[in-house]
């Protein structure tokens, strides 16, 4: 627990974690964080043209960590510009092996910087260090990785045997997981030869502003990736820059649809990856413990603010009351906090607005006659948090069931058949992802078969592998990032 | 004779390398290798049938580790390799120079692309599942996929005139893939090859993933080619046609996959077939239904 807990409050209650642990806090000392940024344009940091700015903090603390500039739309097009000289002059005229070399190198510069990207993450985003540290960060050298060894094989992915980039990219990530969302944006892009603007949420600008350091590191050539720091208005006017040939876009289902409009009658191509409010599915045979781990995983990963977050329980009748006893169980160990300690299981939510939305929708479930449950949660006095929370005897008309919480907040549901199951799991607009828990190998694939999302997780969740193509079905989105289907976005047809 | 003063340099005796290590031959041979104009280079270890078959056994006791690593840990550990290359440029450039006797920019080339080959083929250690795998669509109620994986331990009688960027690309494929390999080097330019394994030996590649014997294709190859535990052989380096040919008959004792020999063009793009070569593909099927 972070410092400004109460303490002696644990002694009080009587579902509180197990054991006391040390506070075990990862050192900052290995970060630097200037004062203020400029933004990344044509392999320099420079001012806006406007000099508007805007703070960014650490949700854990409210800690203002740096000043970070806000790009107009004179900015964007400055960074389009850089990247469409970068394309015509370098990037597409090099070689792919050539090019490969260069992604191979800021995998590599990843590699050697971890620890300090994963402080960074932690502190900027709020997640806590244990998964900056075990999966954000070793996941972003793996994909650039991956995708460096695609560059120069592009005429072996089967899209034709003279693959061409499209151009430049426009590109507008989320706050969740700030730096993964840039490389599984920006490493396809440059392995196929595009160049890219990339815009970074408002909230979580400083990982890609240190991509952008390392990308200087690489002598990777000027302008082939931008980076424009802003908010809204900032990513309107990537999305719809006239030079801007492809635009790629992580977030919600709102602003995805309001691209699609915006790009609508151009020749631009466009990849989304949207919300999701994905079913995770508990038959009476799954190994009850894997599925609880697997369960708390899906929603209480990174606080709940994943787009395939495993937000429905569809947990089978003869055993619901089994999981969720255990469930609970397993729920007052986790152990929220300082996102810097190594202990730390659940961090800060990211901003006092997703803080707002999430206590809303919440307050929605209890008005509407679910039942609410959290474990015993001493929550910091500063920064943004909001316990893991499960709501039971939740019906597929309530608002809980049907809207992105984006937030660690889980609806159980119950069914009896596997049929109806699926129609369950399939009535939502999303589509992003599933998870099966049965021991029953032809019962997953049956299952596979029938669930409209684009990953189906069996007997695990939240798996991600840049060899892996993730991507929606239905207003969860469209185009696949990851494995060889990942470069098709960044292909021209 | 050295005029009175200069210094009489250190001759060395190269060992083998096998399971790791840097044995010397069993039989107590070496031999003599010269520059590409005659002049003494170094001695080089002869290899004997005991010294192949003991690096076979190097070989398939590291077949089992090496093949169950993940496709992208074997991508970073062949990619290790190549920056190591890099590291060692200047003393590659000049025995691909003197070995081949090349302009030291030819020189220099060769060892920039056989560079460049290792970083290309350790692009496709996660890639090749996905370019010759499958998922079949079987007419019936099953999840029917097709995956590539390594052959085993093969046996490859490297390039005799390209000693480093030929070696390169023969050992590359058949271990990014996952296969280990027993590679009789070039006989008359084996010290790249020597060199090689002195890289593999601090790199991250484990012991036994690559064995080399320096010494005669025409003595030690026939013993591996009839050897019952090894999987395959590459006899790309075999100039002579009639040895192919008896090697080629030998190997079909235990059905090894063959890869004759023919003529290439090293520095060009190699495509996939060599990866293609020294895999096996497993088809899985498995019900659908509640």
């Amino acid at each position: 627990m972070a410092d400004d807990t109460v303490v002696g409050s644990a002694a009080t209650s009587t579902t509180r974690a197990m054991f006391d642990y040390a506070p075990a806090p990862e050192s900052r000392s290995v970060v630097d964080i200037a004062s203020s940024y400029g933004l990344f344009i044509d392999g320099e940091f420079t001012d806006p043209v406007d000099g508007r700015s805007f703070k960014t903090i650490s949700p854990a603390s409210e800690e203002v960590l740096a000043e970070v500039s806000e790009a107009s739309e004179r900015d964007v097009d400055l960074a389009v510009r850089a990247a469409r000289n970068a394309h015509t002059k370098v990037w597409s005229k090099m070689s792919g092996r050539e090019r490969s070399k260069y992604l191979f190198r800021i995998a590599r510069i990843i590699q050697e910087r971890s620890r300090e990207l994963a402080v960074l993450e932690s502190l900027d985003n709020g997640k806590p260090i244990r998964e900056s540290r075990d999966v954000d960060v070793p996941l972003v050298a793996a994909y650039f990785f991956y995708y460096a060894g695609w560059a120069d094989k592009l005429q072996y992915a089967g899209f034709g045997p003279d693959p061409r980039p499209l151009g430049v990219a426009g590109q507008v990530i989320p706050w969740n997981f700030p730096l993964l969302m840039l490389a599984w944006k920006i490493a396809p892009a440059l392995a196929a030869g595009n160049t890219v603007v990339l815009k970074p949420a408002e909230t979580t600008p400083l990982t890609s502003l240190l991509f952008a350091e390392i990308c200087q590191q690489a002598d990777l050539p000027p302008g082939v990736v931008n980076i424009v720091t802003g908010a809204g208005e900032t990513g309107r006017a990537v999305v719809a820059h006239p030079d801007v040939d492809k635009v790629a876009f992580t977030g919600s289902t709102d602003v995805g649809r309001s691209i699609a409009q915006t790009v609508a009658g151009t020749t631009k191509s466009v990849t989304l990856e949207l919300g999701g409010k994905a079913a995770n599915i508990v038959f009476d045979d799954a190994p009850v413990d894997q599925a609880v781990e697997g369960i708390v995983n899906g929603i209480f990963f990174n606080q709940g603010h994943v787009c395939c977050a495993g937000s429905r329980l569809l947990v089978q009748e003869s055993v619901a009351q089994d999981v969720l006893d255990r469930l609970k169980r397993r729920m007052a160990t986790l152990r929220l906090g300082d996102p810097l300690d190594k202990n730390t299981d659940i961090g800060a939510i990211n901003s006092a607005e997703q803080l707002a939305k999430i206590r809303s929708l919440s307050d929605v479930g209890e008005a509407e006659g679910a039942g609410r449950w959290s474990p015993a949660c001493d929550l910091p006095q500063h920064g943004f948090w909001f316990p893991p929370t499960i709501f039971t005897g939740v019906s597929q008309a309530h608002r809980i069931a049907r809207e992105e919480i984006f937030g660690p907040v889980l609806s159980v549901i119950t069914f009896r058949t596997p049929a109806e199951a699926v129609e369950k799991a399939n009535n939502t607009p999303f589509g992003l992802s599933a998870g099966v828990w049965t021991d029953k190998g032809s019962r997953i694939l049956w299952m596979a078969d029938r669930l409209r999302a684009g990953v189906v997780w069996a007997n695990t969740f939240n798996k991600f592998d840049p060899t892996s193509p993730f991507g929606g079905y239905k207003e969860s989105g469209y185009g696949r990032e990851g494995g060889r289907h990942g470069l098709e976005a960044y292909l021209a047809k | 004779m050295p005029s009175s003063g200069e210094r009489i340099e250190v001759r060395k005796t190269y060992k083998l390398y096998i399971g790791g290590a840097f044995p010397r031959s069993e039989s107590g041979r070496s031999y003599e290798v010269h520059d590409s104009k005659g002049r003494f280079l170094a001695n080089a270890a002869q290899a004997s049938r005991k010294d192949a078959r003991d690096a076979d056994v190097a070989a398939r006791k590291a077949f089992g580790g090496w093949s169950a690593k993940t496709a992208y840990n074997r991508g970073q550990v062949v990619y290790r390799v190549a920056e190591l290359l890099e590291g060692r440029r200047i003393q590659f450039v000049d025995e691909v120079q003197r070995g081949e006797g090349l302009s030291r920019r030819q020189a220099e080339r060769v060892v920039d692309l056989s560079v460049d080959r290792l970083v290309w083929y350790a692009g496709w250690a996660d890639k090749v599942a996905q370019v010759v795998g499958s998922a079949n669509p079987v007419a019936g109620p099953y999840f029917n996929f097709s995956l590539p994986e390594p052959t085993g331990a093969v046996a490859m009688v490297a390039p005799e005139d390209s000693s480093l960027l030929g070696l390169v690309s023969v050992l590359a494929p058949a271990v990014v893939t996952g296969n280990t390999v027993v590679v009789v080097t070039s006989y008359s330019r084996p010290l790249p090859a020597i060199t090689l394994s002195e890289v593999l030996a601090t790199s991250d590649v484990p012991g036994g993933v690559v064995n080399m014997l320096t010494g005669s294709a025409a003595e030690i190859a026939p013993w591996l080619a009839s050897h019952m535990d090894v999987n395959a052989i590459d006899l790309t380096g075999v100039e002579d046609a009639e040895l192919a040919r008896a090697l080629e008959e030998s190997a079909a004792q235990n059905l090894k996959r063959v890869r004759r020999p023919g003529p290439v063009d090293w520095a060009a793009e190699p495509g996939i077939d060599r990866l293609a070569s020294f895999l096996e593909t497993k088809t899985v099927w498995h019900p659908i239904g509640i």
